[in-house]
């Protein structure tokens, strides 16, 4: 049966027919869509598919691989710098190998998107030396679910499963399987302390898993070479990439489609070997352009996103690769003369708004003071109206760089961050500021949900002021306040009262998110009429 | 035969209802379809867009290559104008004339309106007072994919209208009969 589906809903489907006992994952750009099509879903709801959010990734991944341990198919999701987030365990789960089918999605951003960098997942697999698959299209991302989860069982290894934005939100009619069972308790009875003495063999075997790797990818459905006539140029196309090429030239070109890695050096070479040249056409970064370039001699010529033939910077597009190709522009319109941007705000009625609002005024009265942000819809407050924000670097990094300003002297030095932040990675930085009694003011700007990605659960809700005081915040220096227009009198004093105490203090205002608060109404609109 | 067609609009327009509606009933013809949309952070009224590919035959990119589009749908003008490039030069544009002014440096609203006239094939109209005088003031995006609806020709406006069907069918058949009678009048304004 075929069903129409967006990426992220053909890999959910395609891991619940794949018999998954549990996903887990923070929500991130985009990802997200996975584990809400799982939450919803009538068979995993039945099933006891384990579903419920995680508080960042790195608890994701352990709790992955612990499922995995078990016995069980598991799969971790996450945006791109989630892997960054869960890199410790990540790294090692290679080193461990796993008992069930473990999966590690991870959806990469090109032209950022939703994002702060455009880093590239595959990159990890290469460091963790593990498979990655990463589908050309809707069908291949469902179909790919089952295989990785049969070669990580086979091979004892996690493998990473590799999508971009366009993959991710792209809908297309997907031919769906049957539904498989899912693999009984089964407790691994392998070694995983990773003491050194263990971790130096164990990482002995995993070195001696790399030809397997390679033949597993030289024999792959996924990858095949399509001869278009005798051509002198080859072009190796890997996951998306391959479609643009296709939509280019049709079937007359010599293409290596690449969808899973590592990738064999004996294929590569005897396809450099056919061809003057190679043209490397994959979203993201040039992995596959310098990984290549090992293998085929440093004066074969190789062109790609290294030698400006495409773009270093943003994704691919039909346009950017038919001019790799050669092909001239079709006709086209320019640019309109009336037209501007129109970047995304803070919703009209936000609560964030009223924070802003209320630091706005009462920093105006301090010359040197610097706020520093952090991820979600807040980081919005960079933009004008507001210009509120001088950093957004990373999850939970408002804390932190607000605690190190303030040890080199900066006052006032601010936090803001949100409620689903500070947990995933705000928390640990509070208690080093409390530890160091640094001088900082902390917003934690609560909403009751992870705004930013859609509304989904966030982790700390109801727990907020335990937690600040538990990490040692003083009592009277934890306040919450309404962040409404009307109570602008009272935010504005606590600012002040709290900026000018010399310590760890921590504000929290509290309203929900008007889109949430707006669906809940309707939903309990909807159990009345019942 | 394959149609290429770009929904746009101001985040929260209700542009991925249009393109729900149109997937059904591409699905239904037993096309082939792409569909590329946008999530996350410029679904907070920033400019938002929606790549639809519509073909007897296979699709490969999930995007649209410059000068290829047949048919760019609009639910605000300026917006109708983001995506000229990407406009076939025998491509049309359907548009709501009423902007959406949510920025501080929105275009001059007679130049733009001057300059969206100077292209060859431009139907625009306001959508949401044609949706309010047919007593459905959220029907507005229907009212836009009626008037579409012509020119999308790989699908025809009966197989819309039945499309409209089947995805309000949840919410009963007061919304299907809204929407329906939205979409009418648009088709109907299309004509003229």
């Amino acid at each position: 049966m075929k069903q129409l589906l967006l990426g992220d809903e053909a890999i959910a489907l395609g891991a619940i027919n794949a018999g998954l006992s549990g996903v887990y994952a923070y929500p991130g750009t985009p990802s997200t869509e996975i584990t809400e099509f799982i939450q919803t879903n009538k068979v995993a709801r039945e099933r006891g598919i384990h579903s419920r959010w995680c508080t960042n990734e790195k608890t994701a991944m352990e709790a992955a691989l612990g499922m995995s341990y078990a016995g069980k198919r598991a799969l971790v999701c996450m945006k791109h710098v989630g892997m960054n987030v869960c890199a410790d365990a990540f790294v090692n789960s290679a080193i461990t190998g796993v008992n069930g089918g473990l999966i590690v999605l991870a959806a990469d951003d090109p032209s950022m998107h939703s994002s702060q960098n455009e880093q590239d997942s595959r990159f990890y697999g290469k460091f963790a030396l593990i498979p990655v698959f990463e589908p050309s299209n809707q069908q291949e991302a469902y179909d790919m679910v089952a295989s990785a989860f049969e070669l990580s069982e086979r091979m004892k290894t996690p493998v990473l499963l590799r999508i971009v934005t366009r993959l991710a939100h792209s809908r297309a009619a997907v031919e769906v399987g049957e539904l498989g069972n899912e693999n009984s308790l089964n407790p691994s009875i392998d070694q995983w302390v990773l003491l050194p003495g263990i971790a130096r063999k164990k990482y002995v075997d995993l070195l001696g898993k790399q030809t397997d790797f390679e033949k597993a990818s030289e024999t792959s459905v996924y990858n095949r070479l399509e001869k278009g006539g005798q051509q002198r140029l080859g072009i190796i196309a890997c996951g998306i990439g391959y479609n643009y090429v296709k939509e280019n030239v049709g079937d007359n070109a010599d293409i290596l489609k690449v969808s899973q890695y590592p990738l064999s050096p004996k294929v590569i070479k005897a396809f450099a070997a056919e061809h003057e040249s190679i043209l490397v056409v994959e979203d993201g970064q040039p992995v596959v352009e310098e990984t290549i370039a090992g293998m085929v001699g440093a004066d074969y010529p190789i062109k790609g996103r290294l030698t400006g033939d495409l773009p270093r910077t943003g994704e691919l597009t039909p346009d950017c690769v038919a001019k790799a190709l050669g092909l001239p522009a079709g006709p086209a319109f320019d640019n309109a003369k009336n037209l501007a941007g129109r970047p995304p705000q803070l919703c009209q009625g936000c609560g964030h708004r009223d924070v802003y609002t209320a630091l706005n005024q009462v920093l105006a009265e301090y010359p040197d003071y610097r706020v520093f942000g952090d991820i979600g819809c807040y980081t919005l407050g960079a933009l004008p109206p507001f210009k509120a924000l001088s950093s957004c670097v990373d999850m939970g990094a408002s804390i932190t760089m607000a605690k190190g300003a303030a040890d080199a002297g900066l006052f006032p030095s601010v936090a803001i961050i949100g409620d689903s932040t500070f947990t995933h990675s705000g928390m640990t930085g509070l208690l080093d500021a409390v530890n160091d009694k640094s001088n900082i003011t902390v917003v934690i700007s609560d909403n009751l949900t992870t705004g930013m990605t859609g509304g989904q659960d966030s982790a700390g809700t109801n727990k907020f002021e335990a937690i600040c005081l538990g990490l040692g915040v003083e009592p009277e220096h934890v306040r919450v306040v309404v962040p409404l227009p009307k109570n602008m009198p009272e935010i504005t004093r606590i600012l002040k009262e709290e900026i000018e105490y010399n310590g760890v203090s921590v504000i929290i205002p509290r309203r929900e998110c008007i889109q949430t608060a707006a669906r809940h109404a309707r939903e309990r609109a909807k159990e009345t009429k019942k | 035969m394959k149609k290429d067609i770009i929904l746009c609009g101001v985040g929260g327009q209700g542009i991925l209802s249009i393109a729900t509606v149109i997937g059904e009933a591409a699905t239904e013809a037993g096309l082939n379809l792409k569909q590329a949309e946008v999530h996350g952070m410029s679904q907070r009224g920033g400019d938002v867009q929606s790549n639809l590919r519509l073909s007897t035959e296979p699709i490969y990119s999930d995007l649209i290559p410059q000068g290829g589009t047949d048919v760019v749908i609009s639910m605000e003008p300026m917006e109708a104008l983001r995506y000229l490039p990407y406009l076939a030069k025998t491509g049309t544009i359907v548009t709501s004339s009423k902007p959406f002014v949510n920025i501080p440096n929105y275009p001059d609203e007679a130049a733009l309106m001057a300059e969206l006239d100077s292209m060859p094939s431009v139907v625009k109209l306001d959508i949401e007072s044609v949706a309010k005088d047919a007593g459905n003031a959220r029907g507005a995006n229907m009212v836009l994919l009626g008037m579409a609806a012509p020119f999308i020709e790989i699908l025809t406006v009966e197989q819309l209208r039945r499309a409209i069907s089947v995805i309000f069918a949840r919410k009963g058949e007061a919304v299907v009969e809204a929407n329906l009678k939205a979409f009418d009048c648009g088709v109907e304004a299309s004509k003229k």
